[in-house]
């Protein structure tokens, strides 16, 4: 079977790859692109940890097939910090500890970003059901909470000065 | 956060620096097993059971090693024969099955091939004949006196007359006070005798098993493997294979999550196995499908204890008849259990019987105070029933029978300075303790014990030339001690914890470390740092009083200068960069270990407060607050400590309310993914204040006790006790899911039927 070409924008930058039809857009971007941010929990879209955006919409990169991601534009957690400055979500995860051993981190702040996005200011419930699709097993979740709680808030009090 | 006793002031030890490992994690650069490729790599897959007990008659793989792509196929044939008997038999037919499958899952072949497609289509393509056998699925169809047994070899261990024939009871466990035990109930005012049922559940890690490794012309291979215990899984594979360890380099990759379930090893010895016949690295990575049917989970258990109490709360005597499945082989469940059971109470006379027992599911692993949190299931809601009986309070009652130094153990060991009664208090005191509750709503108290390990542990201070440190440990990072590791360092130094690179080293690296298991990290490890750093001070001590021509006794070590105490004149202090700046000319390089078999693992005790509302309707239980308090000894970090002690209450809960072990009538699991075995998500919790409590532990230089797993103890009793004082119903088999509640409320007359 022939491979299929895409092409793309990720994380801003142009790019293409080749993909067999049949495979996932999180194993052609871990292994074709080389970009190993996402993770594999599961393979079945339950855990989140393949949480990318695409074309404005977050989803399970384990659920879509590497060729619908043709002319798409495509945001994975290795795009989330601008040069040296980390994303106020990655910021806030790191001094707030909400991360043990960080498997699930990329999942959690790519959704977390996606939920800012459309909810600047959210509340704990939505914070906790606007993540309630990616699994973390370590953090018990309130670190996580409190981390996206101060991430918004220092993203609103920045936007508003 | 209580602090129980005045402790020394430190300037590092106790703060909340950012990881050090932090920004790799946060930006996806972190290197995780699975995020590993060599060049020429191939892909293995195993080719697993469809059967949980059948011999294996044939094994054809002559038409997959045809197929395109493949370029080796191994089975059971392919590693050194291994025989009952064996320190390490049951993790080697494990591993790879020899003349039998035990499980639905148990791997009988392994495939590289260029690609994963082409491994699965090969692995799809290994011809296995099977002999099904009936499958023992239960502990009652195990103790049956017509069941099949599962291993002709298995004389129970511990049995008393010595077994005579083989049976599927690996090992009887006994405990008692040498007293009278008649005697003791007859002391009682009250004698109550409660039976639970619980299931197997898994770690639920969210990294699934994945290694690399590449084996050279040479025989030697290095493996990159995610784990807790890389030497473990040197000595291990070593094991398998039938080598010398110096053939086997193991480099931990990040884990990705473990709590006990990776502290075996299961893909390890199939990819070094692979690469060795293929000639080429070979990557292993499991299917969520895998790691729930094959790797995992904690053990099912049936338990049965009879308590007896005097009518002013004391106990006086408790009985105790516990049965663990192991899974397919032996396994410890029932002798932890047995010290666990009684361990936080002072019961004078008690008599505990333990079974472990085996049955054709996965073996199972440790996870997280591996046995514990059933036994304190039983204890701590018999506990409660008791209160309720008496007409005492809850807490009165576990504190006027709490365990304080000197007590002894049922091991018969007297404690060492312990913080049971701090842990019961802090809870005591806090806010949430007399909190009003609203409708449907119910308070849960219950507390957890956990003992701790020590083990063997080496670490490397190794000074650079601009006077940072590195400090090289054998201790993967499973949740934030390489914080904890730079933290003591920074502190013995004196220098900044970000002026120190905390790394674990591999088997080659570093000296012997026992696997990140049983909360050692950062007790014996850290032991072990603070043992390197002491003779670098000492060391550092020696090279200023070179430069300064000094005698070394006058050469004190403050706050990570060297300061001249002597009395003849003045000399500048020399800080820790001006001493390496001059290395070369006072001796050479700054290098310094420490290793040691570290004692005194102080035990940890926590005691959690749980609030839930129930759907009266529905069975719906959902925890609405939670309140944990937990005796850290010393809290290094306490961010990291916080986390522990939340992150058990999250899978506490979840094990009390929703997961288990789902098989069909032939030992197939039914619910081998994250959407049918549903873990906790952020919307099913509340935050979980967590109150650190510390009482220093008297064998650490610091004071810590382990952190990492008594966190998971007590949730269940407490979500218990709670629905209980929702409902007015008593549920005595987990999980506590909907269908169980609801059916419990419906018999118990509807809503607060009691």
């Amino acid at each position: 079977m022939s491979r299929v070409h895409v092409t793309c924008t990720i994380n801003g930058d142009p790019a293409e790859f080749l993909c067999d039809g049949g495979q996932t857009l999180l194993d052609a971007l871990r292994d074709e692109a080389g970009l190993t941010g996402a993770k594999e929990g599961c393979g079945t879209g339950d855990c989140g940890a393949c949480s990318i955006v695409m074309d404005g919409r977050l989803l399970c990169s384990c659920l879509v097939l590497a060729p619908e991601a043709e002319g798409t534009t495509i945001s994975t957690v290795e795009g989330m910090a601008s040069g040296d400055d980390l994303h106020p979500l990655q910021q806030c995860f790191l001094e707030g500890a909400a991360l043990q051993c960080g498997v699930c981190t990329p999942g959690f702040l790519v959704a977390a970003k996606a939920l800012l996005d459309r909810n600047p200011d959210p509340t704990e419930t939505e914070i906790r059901y606007g993540l309630a699709g990616n699994l973390c097993r370590c953090t018990g979740y309130d670190k996580i909470v409190r981390a996206v709680q101060t991430a918004a808030q220092t993203i609103n009090e920045t936007t508003e000065s | 956060m209580t602090v129980t006793e005045p402790k020394p002031r430190y300037k590092y030890v106790g703060t909340r620096p950012v990881r050090h490992d932090g920004l790799e994690k946060v930006t996806g650069r972190a290197r995780f097993a699975a995020d590993l490729n060599m060049s020429g790599q191939l892909h293995g897959i195993v080719v697993r059971s469809p059967h949980a007990h059948a011999r294996i008659t044939s094994i054809d793989t002559s038409q997959a090693e045809a197929m395109p792509g493949v370029k080796a196929v191994i089975t059971g044939d392919d590693f050194p024969a291994v025989e009952p008997g064996h320190r390490q038999y049951d993790m080697c037919v494990n591993v790879i099955a020899r003349d039998k499958v035990f499980y639905e899952g148990h791997a009988v072949a392994a495939v590289a091939a260029s690609t994963r497609d082409q491994a699965q289509a090969a692995a799809a393509a290994v011809k296995v004949e099977y002999e099904v056998l009936p499958a023992v699925l239960t502990i009652d169809q195990a103790l049956a006196q017509d069941a099949p047994v599962l291993h002709a070899h298995m004389m129970t261990a511990g049995a008393n007359p010595p077994a005579e024939e083989p049976s599927n009871i690996s090992n009887i466990t006994r405990f008692s006070s040498g007293t009278d035990m008649d005697a003791g109930f007859a002391e009682a005012d009250l004698v109550i005798e409660r039976e639970f049922t619980t299931q197997p559940v898994h770690q639920g890690y969210i990294e699934p098993h994945a290694c690399v490794a590449d084996t050279g012309q040479d025989g030697h291979t290095t493996i990159w493997c995610s784990s807790q215990g890389h030497f473990n899984v040197r000595s291990s594979t070593a094991t398998l294979l039938g080598w010398e360890n110096t053939r086997i380099r193991v480099i931990p990759a990040e884990i990705g999550g473990g709590f006990g379930g990776k502290t075996t090893v299961y893909l390890e010895p199939l990819a070094v196995a692979l690469s060795a016949k293929a000639g080429r690295p070979v990557k292993m990575v499991m299917t969520r499908d895998e790691v729930f049917r094959a790797t995992g989970p904690a053990p099912g258990t049936k338990l049965r204890i009879k308590l007896g109490v005097q009518s002013d709360g004391s106990l006086v005597a408790g009985d105790a008849y516990l049965i663990y499945t192991n899974g397919a082989y032996a396994g410890p469940g029932g002798l932890l259990g047995a010290m666990t059971v009684f361990e936080s109470y002072k019961i004078e006379h008690f008599n505990i019987e333990a079974l472990d027992v085996v049955i054709n599911t996965a073996r199972s692993a440790a996870y997280r105070a591996p046995a514990a949190p059933l036994t304190a299931f039983a204890m701590e809601t018999m506990l409660d029933e008791i209160a309720t009986e008496l007409g005492i309070d809850a807490m009165e009652l576990r504190l006027k029978n709490a365990v304080t130094e000197g007590d002894p153990s049922t091991m018969g060991f007297p404690f060492a300075r312990i913080g049971f009664v701090e842990c019961l208090e802090a809870v005591r005191g806090h806010p949430h303790f007399t909190a009003p509750l609203g409708p449907n709503q119910g308070r849960g108290l219950a507390a957890g014990y956990w003992f701790n390990i020590g083990e063997s542990s080496s670490a490397t201070v190794n000074l650079n030339e601009d006077g940072t440190a590195t400090v090289v440990t054998g201790s993967p990072d499973i949740g934030g001690s390489r914080a904890s590791m730079a933290l003591m360092a920074a502190e013995e130094l004196g220098i900044d914890p970000h002026d120190i690179r905390p790394v674990v080293g591999d088997t080659e690296a570093v000296g012997f470390t026992d696997t990140t298991e049983g909360s050692r990290a950062t007790f014996a490890t850290g032991m072990a740092v603070v043992e390197a750093c002491r003779k670098m001070v000492a060391e550092l001590r020696g090279r200023a009083a070179k430069m300064m021509g000094a005698d070394v006794d006058d050469v004190d070590w403050v706050d990570g200068q060297a300061v001249y105490t002597g009395s003849d004149g003045t000399k500048d202090p020399l800080s820790v960069a001006a001493i390496c700046a001059k290395a070369k000319r006072t001796g050479g390089p700054l290098t310094a270990t420490g290793s040691l078999e570290a004692h005194g693992a102080g035990p940890g005790f926590a005691v959690h407060l749980c609030d839930v509302e129930v759907d009266q309707e529905t069975g719906v239980v959902r925890v609405v607050r939670y309140t944990a308090s937990q005796d850290a000894g010393t809290a290094i970090h306490p961010s990291y400590v916080e986390g522990q002690i939340q992150g058990g209450v999250a899978q506490g809960v979840g094990w009390a309310l929703n997961e288990e072990y789902i098989y069909d009538s032939d030992g197939v699991m039914e619910n081998p993914s994250f959407l049918d075995y549903r873990v906790p998500v952020a919307s099913d919790l509340p935050m979980i204040d967590a109150i650190i409590v510390e009482v220093p532990n008297p064998a650490h230089p610091y004071g810590v006790r382990g952190v990492g797993e008594t966190g998971i103890v007590p949730p269940i009793p407490a979500v218990a006790n709670a629905i209980y004082n929702a409902t007015g119903c008593r549920i005595r088999d987990l999980p506590m899911s909907p269908i169980r509640v609801l059916e419990a409320i419906t018999a118990n007359g509807g809503s607060n039927g009691s």
